[in-house]
């Protein structure tokens, strides 16, 4: 739970991980991601955008390791270990049968540590996500927007190095999402964690993240970067800011290109 | 506080409260209807008795088979505890052996392959064709007795389980081989919890076969003598004429069946209500 005092500006973060010329094909023909590079950096929160079809998912998977790449490689500095991941998933992701706080436990339960062990860690953790009050609560107990909190939680609870999102408010009305996009920016300010974070959303992509990585369809590969150098921390005022929306508009015009690439559909 | 008495004269109209006396309505009518149709369809059959002087070896009234209920009871619940011993022993190796087959199933695949098709035709082939091989082979009669009551009982918790444990939610699963999770530990603190709800209703279903297995077996063992169950009694009474005493061991018989879904019920009632959707009340 030591933290460093600040995350350094973009260019000055040590290397945390690097996806090399990575490629995954399915069934020999359909290639769900093509000659992917990218370096991610301690600190770094990262947006992958793209249209369905770009393989986003796809490399969060290869990245978690739930996927190996066809050709290509992925290197963790200096290894990778159980712990070093933490990931949120679209939808929450608890065990109904769990209260909170054994949901909150169950990195650690894998590890063989009871949960009185790590009792701390646990209230840490749900401390970090506000929800300390509910630690007894079953999920079905709990709105929407709640249970998310309680699977960025569990994510958070090992201080993984890296944090995989995949979508994870996408399901969630609008305020909750502004209200839950506002906290993960003041708790990646806290813990100085290193975010991926795959979303539709050029709005959301460009208040949360420092870099946006633009991807396109057919075959999935990254077609360009958008570099997000608006200061942190961010708040409901940049949201309404004149540099949001312009922010916005180039990152929309990455998109737009990506769709207009060649090999393209002019579908979706 | 004056604001909140307002608030709540005002928030309680007059729908809310029509709404209110039919809920009590309702939850009054849940156990008053049955009962009252159930008292009606008795007096109904004492009154066709009485009316058309039916004569007692042909059909008895309800009176009349209370009474033999009582009169008989010593050689009755001898028999009861007989068939119960064997339904609840039969139940318990379903369980075992259903759970056991479905955890086996879900660890390889190639034995599933293997022997899920034998499972499937013991459960297709009529019980009442089997048996009397089995009694056949089968020394022990209880052991006969047994067997025949788990060959019906124990399918339902094998397929249904099988069924939880290969429900497990794909994210969840995921999660679990990000942190490294061991097969036995997916297994305890996913697949299990998961499965619960799918064998509870296994359970139910298992613990109504199971004593149809035992009366069904017994009718084919047809050996009778001490240590004979309720079905046994019943088709002596038969051989006897002795049409009230059938009734008195058909009504225990109805009875077994009735207590063991309710406790199945009961139990899956406490182990779901605090997570699961099944057991959970709607709000409104």
């Amino acid at each position: 739970m030591t933290l460093p005092p600040s995350i350094p500006p973009m260019g000055q973060r040590d290397k945390l991980l690097e996806m090399s010329n990575v490629d995954k094909v399915f069934g020999g023909t359909v290639v769900a991601l093509k000659d992917m590079n990218l370096t991610v950096n301690q600190g770094d929160f990262i947006s992958l955008l793209g249209p369905s079809g770009c393989g986003k998912s796809t490399a969060l998977r290869l990245i978690s390791g739930l996927m190996r790449p066809t050709s290509g490689h992925i290197n963790w500095e200096g290894g990778q270990k159980t712990g070093d991941l933490g990931v949120v998933f679209q939808e929450p992701t608890l065990m109904p049968w769990a209260t909170v706080e054994q949901n909150v436990w169950l990195p650690f339960r894998l590890r063989g540590k009871s949960i009185r062990d790590v009792q701390d860690e646990i209230m840490w953790a749900l401390k970090m996500v506000g929800l300390e009050k509910f630690q007894k609560s079953y999920p079905r107990e709990l709105s929407g927007g709640m249970k998310m909190r309680v699977s960025i939680a569990r994510s958070l609870v090992t201080e993984p190095r890296l944090i995989l999102m995949d979508e994870p408010f996408a399901a969630l009305d609008e305020i909750t999402r502004h209200k839950l996009n506002n906290d993960l920016l003041e708790l990646r300010d806290k813990l100085k964690c290193t975010v991926i974070f795959v979303t539709h959303s050029v709005f959301e992509s460009v208040f949360l993240s420092d870099r946006i990585v633009v991807m396109a369809a057919r075959p999935g590969r990254v077609s360009s970067e958008v570099t997000v150098d608006a200061p942190y921390p961010r708040t409901e005022e940049f949201r309404t800011s004149a540099e949001y929306a312009e922010l916005c508009r180039k990152a929309s015009d990455a998109l737009h290109g990506a769709m207009n690439e060649h090999g393209t559909r002019a579908s979706a | 506080m004056s604001t909140t008495d307002m608030n709540t004269a005002t928030l309680v109209d007059e729908e809310e409260l029509r709404y209110a006396r039919a809920e009590k309505r309702e939850k009054i009518a849940k156990w008053l209807l049955p009962v009252l149709v159930i008292a009606l369809a008795i007096f109904l059959w004492d009154r066709m008795v009485v009316w058309n002087d039916i004569p007692h070896y042909i059909l008895p009234g309800p009176g009349l088979v209370l009474e033999t209920l009582i009169k008989d009871w010593g050689m009755l619940s001898d028999a009861l505890i007989v068939t119960l011993k064997i339904t609840l022993a039969a139940l318990a190796v379903a369980v075992i052996g259903g759970v056991g087959l479905a955890i086996l199933f879900t660890q390889s695949r190639y034995f599933e392959m293997s022997f899920y098709p034998f499972a499937v035709i013991l459960q297709v082939t009529p019980v009442v064709s089997i048996a009397p091989l089995i009694f056949i082979y089968v020394d022990s009669r209880i052991a006969g007795l047994l067997l025949c009551a788990w060959i019906v009982a124990f399918f339902p918790i094998l397929s249904n389980t099988t069924l939880g444990l290969n429900s497990t939610d794909h994210n969840l699963r995921d999660l679990y081989k990000i942190y490294g999770a061991t097969r036995w530990q997916r297994l305890r603190y996913l697949q299990l919890p998961t499965a619960l709800p799918y064998f509870l209703g296994g359970l139910r279903i298992a613990g109504g076969l199971s004593l149809i297995g035992a009366v069904v077996a017994e009718y084919v063992a047809g050996t009778g003598g001490i240590g004979s169950g309720l079905a046994f009694r019943i088709l002596e009474a038969g051989y006897r004429l002795n049409i009230p005493r059938m009734f008195a061991a058909l009504l225990l018989i109805a009875a077994t069946g009735v207590v063991i879904f309710t406790a199945a019920s009961l139990l899956s009632h406490a182990l779901l209500h605090k997570w699961h959707e099944s057991a959970i009340k709607r709000e409104s």
